[in-house]
C-alpha cells in the first residue's frame, strides 16, 4: 500500500448515503468519512440509522442511491465478501461464532484455501496473529466456553485475521463489563497507533469521549454533524443527539423504610452446566430503598436474577418477600407474592411474533377473560392506557418484535409496574438503550424507589449502580463480597471488589445483611 | 439494473396471495411432465381445477375428499400452533379408525343416537393414547417428537395388519377386511345417493371449535405464545408442559377422529389401505393453511378438488393418477419456498454502494 497517500485518503468515504425500509428513512442522505488510523464514534439515539449506515458498507444492506469509496476507489460492496475483500471487518451484536469449534477452527472458518485444513498450522498461525495483534485469545479454547467478552475478542480478531483495515464495532461494549471494556479500548487504541480505521458505535458518551477522535451524530436518519473529540463535551454530543438537553436523574434523599421486603438467606443456584453459581448469598432489601448489585458479568447475577424471576429453581436456601417464604422456580408463585420483574434478556421475556397488546396481559391472562373468553376490547384497551401513560411509540396491535429496544423496555416497564409490586428485580434494565431511553428507565426506577418498593438493581453499569444504588453489594464467583453504602462506594472501590482482588484485604464479614 | 433479494417483512397484502402465487408456480412448473404424459397443460388443468366443479356429483366429491383432510390439516395445525411438530397424525388415524371398528362391531341393536357418538368418541380416546406415548416422552425427557411420531405412524399400520390379518381377518373373503360394523353405527348422508357423509359437517364443526379456542380463548393465547416463544411463556408463568401435552394430545384425538369418520362414513370396514396418507396429506395442509384454521379448511378443500381433479384428469385424458400426486407434492415444495418470501423482498433497480 502507498502509504504516504493513505495518510491523506480516507478510509472509507460514503456520499449521499439513502435508504428506505417500507416508510421509513432510514438513512437519509448521509455523507460519513472514515479517517486512516481514526476511531471515529457513530452516536444516536435508538434507531437513528447507526446499524443501518454500517450495515450497508459491510454489504449486508443495499443503499438505495449513494456511493462508497475506500481508500480513494469507488466501491460496490454486495456482500460481506465484498466488504471483507476490500479490508472491511464487522463485529455485529450477535456474534456470528459457531460454539461448538475453538477458537482458531472459528477464525479461520470461511477463510481456507483448498478442502484440507491443517487445523494444528492454523492454530499456530491464530496463536502468532493473536500476539503480534496483542489481543488475548487462546486459540484452542472452545467457543462455547468462552465469556461473552471473550468471544467478542475471537471476533475482531477474526476480522483482523482476514486483512481488515476498517473494523466496524456495533455497541461492542454493552455486553462488556468495566474492566472488559477497558481492556478493548487499551487493545483499540494500540491498533489505531498502527493504523487501523475504526467505527466505533455506542451509545455511553463517556466512552465515546474517552476513546474516539471524532464523532459523527445521526439523528432520524440524518447527520447532524461530525465534530472532533477534543473540541466538544458530553452534553453538547447529548444536544446533537436527542435535540434537547438530558438532565442526569435526580435521586431524592429518602430514607429507607425498615421493613425488609425482599429477603434472600442464604441462597445458592447452579448455572446450565450444573455448577454452583450462586453460593449462599444472604441479602435484605428495604422498602423504599433500591440495593444494587454490582459484578463482572458471569460472576452469578444472571443466575441469582432467573432465580428471583421463577425460571430458575434454587439450589438451597429461601426466598422472603414482605415475610413470606416463596417457592423459587415458579413465575405464577414469585408474581403472586408481589415481585415484579424486568429480566436481562428482554426478548426472553416477550413473545416476539405476538402484539404489543398480548404481550402486555400474558402474565395476567386469566383477568382478561369474560364468559370464557379473551376479552379484547379490554385488552386493547388496557394496552391503549400503557402505551399513552409510558409514551410507547407503538400500536397496541403492533407484533412486539418491531419495536425499538427503548419501546420494548418500556411495554416491559409498562407491564410490571402498573401493578405496583412490592419488590422489583431489575436486571441490566438499560442495557442498549440510547440516553433519552435510559433516562426514563432510571427515572421510572426510582419513582418506583419513592413509592416504597423494594428495588434489586443488578447492573454491570456502574454508573447506572452508582446513580442509583442507595446500597451497593458486591457479588464475585457466587458470593456477597462486600456491601457498602451508595456514598462510601466509588468506581474504584468497588472495580478492585469485583475484581475479588480485595477479597483478602477486606477480609471482615459482609457488613449489615 | 439487476434483482436482489434483501432481507426484510414483505409487505402484509401480499401474503394472502403467497398461496394462489404457490398454485401458479405449481402449474407452471409441472407443465413440462403433463406435456410429456402427451397431454396440453391448460386443457390438463381445466379437468383438474375446473371440471370437478362443474357438475353436482363431482362437486360434492370434492367435499368427501376434502374430510378426512379437514380433519387431519386441523389436528396438524393445532399442535403446530402449540410447537409441538406431531408428524404422527397417519397413526394416530389408524388408531381412532381402528378404536371405532372396534366399538362399532358392538352396537348391535344399539341406536344411532348412542351408536354414533360412540363410535366418534372411541376414535378420539384411540387417538389420544396414540398420541400420548412420545408427547410423554417429549415433555418429561424432552425427546424429540418428530422422531418418535413419525415411527409409531409405522407401528400402527403394522398393528393394524396383523389384527386384519389375525383376528379380524374377513371369515368368508379371507381377505384382511374386518367385518362391517353395526349398521346403527354408520354416518347417516347429508346428500342421497352421494358420498357426503355426517364427517363432513363434524370436520366443519371441529375446525370452528378450535378457531375459537386458539383465537379467543385465554387457553389458545398461552398455546400460541408456547409455540413462538416458549422461553417468554415460561417466563411469563404459563406451564409450558402441560400446553404442550395438551396441544399433543388434542391433536391426536382429531387424528383418531378422521380415522373413525373414514371408517363409519366410507369403508364401514377396516382394511389396511383405510388412509392414503391423510396424516400426511395434513401436514401438507396446516403448512399450505399458514397453521390458521381458515387457510387449513381452504387447503383441504383445494387439495380435495386436486385430488379429484386428479381422478377427473385420468378418466378423461387417460393420464396416470400419480400425476395428482406428483402435482401435490410439487405444490408443497413451492408453497413452502414461497411461504420464505415474506421474510424477503424483492427490488428491481439501480444498485447503489
Ligand atoms: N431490516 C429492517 N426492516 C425494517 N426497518 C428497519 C430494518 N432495520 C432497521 N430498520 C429501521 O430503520 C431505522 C434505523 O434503524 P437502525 O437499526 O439503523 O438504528 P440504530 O441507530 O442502530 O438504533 P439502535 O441504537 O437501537 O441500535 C429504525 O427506524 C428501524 O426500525
Ligand atoms: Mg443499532
Amino acid at each position: 500500500m502507498d502509504t504516504s497517500r493513505s495518510a491523506s485518503v480516507p478510509a472509507v468515504e460514503m456520499r449521499g448515503i439513502v435508504k428506505r425500509f417500507q416508510d421509513v428513512v432510514a438513512n437519509d442522505r448521509v455523507d460519513f468519512t472514515l479517517l486512516p488510523g481514526e476511531i471515529h464514534a457513530l452516536l444516536g439515539e435508538n434507531g437513528a440509522g447507526k446499524t443501518t449506515l454500517m450495515r450497508i458498507l459491510y454489504g449486508l444492506y443495499h443503499a438505495d442511491q449513494g456511493e462508497i469509496w475506500v481508500r480513494g476507489q469507488p466501491a460496490t460492496i454486495r456482500s460481506p465478501k465484498d466488504a471483507i475483500a476490500r479490508g472491511i471487518g464487522m463485529v455485529t451484536q450477535h456474534f456470528a461464532l459457531v460454539p461448538p469449534l475453538t477458537v482458531a477452527e472459528n477464525v479461520i472458518l470461511g477463510h481456507t484455501s483448498g478442502i484440507r485444513v491443517d487445523l494444528a498450522e492454523a492454530r499456530r498461525r491464530v496463536a502468532a496473529a493473536a500476539q503480534r495483534l496483542r489481543i488475548p485469545v487462546d486459540p484452542g479454547a472452545r467457543v462455547r466456553d468462552l465469556s461473552v467478552g471473550e468471544r467478542q475478542r475471537v471476533e475482531i480478531l477474526k476480522a483482523l485475521y482476514r486483512g481488515a483495515q476498517v473494523l466496524i464495532l456495533d455497541e461492542p461494549t454493552a455486553v462488556l463489563v468495566p474492566q472488559e471494556v477497558e481492556a478493548l479500548f487499551a487493545s483499540l487504541r494500540r491498533l489505531r497507533d498502527s493504523g487501523l480505521s475504526v467505527v466505533f458505535i455506542s451509545h455511553k458518551l463517556h466512552e465515546v469521549m474517552a476513546l474516539c477522535d471524532r464523532v459523527t451524530v445521526l439523528r432520524q436518519g440524518r447527520v447532524v454533524g461530525t465534530v472532533s473529540v477534543a473540541e466538544t463535551d458530553r452534553n453538547t454530543l447529548a444536544r446533537m443527539m436527542v435535540g434537547r438537553l438530558i438532565q442526569p436523574v435526580s435521586r431524592p434523599a429518602h430514607p429507607a423504610g425498615h421493613r425488609v421486603l425482599l429477603r434472600l438467606d442464604r441462597l445458592s443456584a447452579r448455572d446450565d452446566r450444573g455448577l454452583l453459581a450462586v453460593k449462599e448469598v444472604s441479602l435484605a432489601v428495604r422498602a423504599g430503598e433500591i440495593l444494587g448489585l454490582a459484578g463482572v458479568s458471569g460472576n452469578g447475577q444472571t443466575e441469582l436474577a432467573q432465580v428471583l424471576d421463577g425460571t430458575r429453581p434454587a439450589e438451597s436456601g429461601r426466598v422472603l418477600v414482605d415475610g413470606q417464604e416463596v417457592p423459587t422456580g415458579d413465575p405464577v408463585a414469585l408474581m403472586a407474592a408481589g415481585i415484579g420483574r424486568i429480566p436481562e434478556d428482554r426478548h426472553e421475556s416477550v413473545v416476539a411474533e405476538l402484539t404489543v397488546a398480548e404481550n402486555m396481559v400474558l402474565e395476567h391472562l386469566d383477568e382478561f377473560v369474560r364468559n370464557g373468553t379473551l376479552d379484547r376490547e379490554a385488552i386493547h384497551r388496557h394496552a391503549a392506557r400503557l402505551i399513552q401513560q409510558y409514551q410507547i411509540r407503538a400500536r397496541p396491535e403492533d407484533p412486539i418484535r418491531t419495536l425499538s429496544g427503548g419501546n420494548m423496555q418500556k411495554v416491559i416497564l409498562a407491564r410490571v409496574l402498573e401493578r405496583a409490586p412490592k419488590v422489583l428485580v431489575v436486571a441490566q434494565p438499560t442495557r442498549g438503550l440510547d440516553v433519552g431511553a435510559t433516562e426514563y428507565v432510571r427515572g421510572k426506577l426510582v419513582e418506583q424507589r419513592e413509592r416504597g418498593a423494594a428495588i434489586l438493581l443488578i447492573s454491570e453499569d456502574l454508573d447506572e449502580i452508582l446513580e442509583l444504588s442507595d446500597r451497593i453489594a458486591v457479588i464475585y464467583e457466587g458470593h456477597i463480597v462486600a456491601i457498602l453504602s451508595g456514598e462510601e462506594a466509588d468506581p474504584e472501590r468497588l472495580g478492585l471488589l469485583m475484581s475479588g482482588a480485595a477479597l483478602r484485604a477486606e477480609a471482615r464479614p459482609p457488613g449489615g445483611m | 439494473m439487476g434483482i436482489r433479494v434483501e432481507r426484510a417483512p414483505a409487505p402484509l397484502w401480499i401474503r394472502p396471495l403467497l398461496p394462489l402465487l404457490a398454485v401458479l408456480l405449481t402449474f407452471v412448473i409441472t407443465a413440462g411432465l403433463v406435456m410429456a404424459v402427451g397431454v396440453n397443460p391448460f386443457t390438463a388443468y381445466y379437468y383438474f381445477i375446473v371440471e370437478p366443479l362443474a357438475g353436482r356429483v363431482s362437486a360434492i366429491e370434492v367435499l368427501v375428499k376434502a374430510t378426512p383432510l379437514l380433519l387431519t390439516g386441523a389436528a396438524v395445525t393445532f399442535a403446530f400452533v402449540g410447537g409441538y411438530w406431531n408428524i404422527g397424525a397417519e397413526g394416530q388415524l389408524y388408531a381412532g379408525a381402528t378404536a371405532a371398528t372396534a366399538v362399532g362391531l358392538l352396537m348391535e341393536g344399539v341406536p344411532s343416537w348412542l351408536a354414533i357418538p360412540a363410535v366418534v368418541l372411541a376414535g378420539f380416546v384411540a387417538g389420544v393414547l396414540w398420541a400420548l406415548p412420545p408427547a410423554l416422552m417429549k415433555v418429561k425427557l424432552a425427546i424429540d417428537e418428530v422422531v418418535t411420531t413419525l415411527l409409531l405412524n409405522s407401528v400402527a399400520l403394522f398393528g393394524v395388519s396383523a389384527l386384519l390379518n389375525g383376528p379380524w381377518r374377513n371369515p368368508i373373503s379371507q381377505w384382511p377386511q374386518s367385518p362391517e360394523i353395526a349398521a346403527s353405527a354408520i354416518f347417516p348422508r347429508l346428500i342421497p345417493r352421494t358420498r357426503l357423509h355426517l364427517g363432513f359437517l363434524l370436520a366443519i364443526a371441529i375446525i370452528l371449535v378450535l378457531w375459537f379456542v386458539i383465537n379467543r380463548t385465554a387457553f389458545g393465547l398461552r398455546m400460541r405464545a408456547v409455540g413462538l416463544g416458549p422461553r417468554a411463556a415460561r417466563f411469563a408463568g404459563i406451564r409450558v408442559e402441560r400446553t404442550v401435552l395438551t396441544a399433543a394430545l388434542v391433536s391426536g384425538g382429531i387424528a383418531g377422529v378422521a380415522g373413525a369418520s373414514q371408517l363409519a362414513g366410507i369403508h364401514y370396514s377396516l382394511i389396511e389401505a383405510i388412509s392414503p396418507g391423510y396424516g400426511y396429506t395434513g401436514i401438507i395442509v396446516a403448512t399450505l393453511g399458514t397453521l390458521n384454521m381458515v387457510g387449513v379448511a381452504l387447503a383441504a378443500l383445494f387439495i380435495g378438488l386436486i385430488d379429484t381433479g386428479a381422478q377427473t384428469v385420468s378418466r378423461a385424458l387417460g393420464v396416470p393418477v400419480y400425476l395428482g400426486d406428483v402435482i401435490q407434492a410439487t405444490l408443497l415444495l413451492v408453497t413452502l419456498s414461497v411461504l420464505l418470501f415474506q421474510f424477503y423482498r424483492i427490488r428491481w433497480g439501480r444498485r447503489a454502494g
